[in-house]
């Protein structure tokens, strides 16, 4: 018996394409901050490009602690919500169209969020990946970290958990 | 003395843009508090089935204020910056309400500055969020 013919590269990526950007549209903040997301396979980096608006101390000057908190807390529920939508998305349960009608689409709710900032935000654009460490029925434990120029020096981390969205509160 | 610190925190909190962004006002401050707040507003919406806004606002509000507290405690002298800080969400905020938020520094050592803040809506009882954090002093 023959395997299945894979889907064409271009109906997979249109899929996947359609998912992340209804999930990320559905989030009003994500576009006052201004993030975007590079999607390669499955893998999401989170992008915050340099705004005069994210500076919190204007003599240095250097991003808001907040911004850069939210930032991360964009990543990690973004990741989140996208591992959730994955299967879906990949066995074609979830087509384009329903994708584009939004309401499937269900966000987490952050039970904590914890940051630490390594060195000082630059005026630069800023880039986030984030871990999925444990995802269970209730809750999930996800990391994640930022960097600008240099990848190899983070400017701050984040530890948080969030409520899973079929789980009761 | 005193009062110039008070000033200056006061004049810092009002100069810097992303607080500016958020629409965040400092209510008041006090020897080694801050009060603060910020409107409700859709653009800053994290869940649009309830409405309700995003944390990252919220923790932006509360590290704002966190650093306006450290920066009022007569033993801070000048700038400080966020080492960590840790918010827990209680409840979601009710949309169309401002929420407020109340920063304690509550210890200072030559190094780091401890603070402790709450953020309400407009039931003082059942906070939203509380926040606890590690602060530099004398940055």
């Amino acid at each position: 018996m023959a395997a299945k013919r894979p889907e064409p590269v271009q109906v997979i990526k249109q899929r996947r394409d359609a998912a992340l950007a209804a999930l990320l549209a559905s989030i009003p903040y994500i576009q006052f901050l201004g993030i975007e997301f590079d999607r390669r396979g499955d893998e999401l980096t989170a992008v915050m490009p340099y705004h005069e608006k994210l500076v919190g101390n204007p003599m240095l000057p250097a991003l808001h602690g907040g911004a850069t908190a939210a930032f991360l807390e964009v990543a990690a529920v973004i990741e989140l919500g996208w591992a959730g939508l994955w299967k879906s998305v990949e066995t074609g349960a979830l087509t384009p169209d329903a994708i584009a009608q939004g309401d499937l689409i269900k966000i987490p709710k952050t039970i904590d969020f914890s940051v630490d900032y390594l060195r000082s935000g630059l005026p630069r654009d800023a880039y986030a990946r984030a871990r999925v460490n444990r995802s269970g029925r209730r809750y999930a434990s996800v990391y994640v970290e930022a960097w600008q120029d240099n990848r190899s020096r983070i400017f701050a981390q984040a530890t948080g958990h969030f409520l899973m969205p079929d789980s009761d509160s | 003395m005193a009062i110039d610190k008070t000033k200056m925190a006061k004049q810092f909190s009002e100069a810097i843009p992303h607080a500016k962004a958020l629409g965040i006002w400092l209510d008041d401050i006090g020897q080694g508090t801050a009060e603060m707040g910020m409107p409700y507003n859709e653009k800053f919406i994290g869940d649009p089935a309830t409405g309700v806004i995003h944390g990252g606002a919220v923790f932006a509000l509360l590290d704002g204020c966190c650093g306006a507290a450290v920066m009022s405690h007569p033993d801070q002298k000048g700038l400080t910056a966020t080492i960590d800080l840790r918010v827990d969400y209680m409840r979601p905020a009710t949309p169309g309400q401002n929420i407020r938020a109340k920063a304690t520094c509550y210890n200072v050592t030559r190094n780091v500055a401890f603070v402790r803040a709450v953020a309400l809506d407009d039931n003082d009882e059942k906070p939203v969020a509380t926040a606890a954090g590690a602060f530099v002093t004398g940055a």
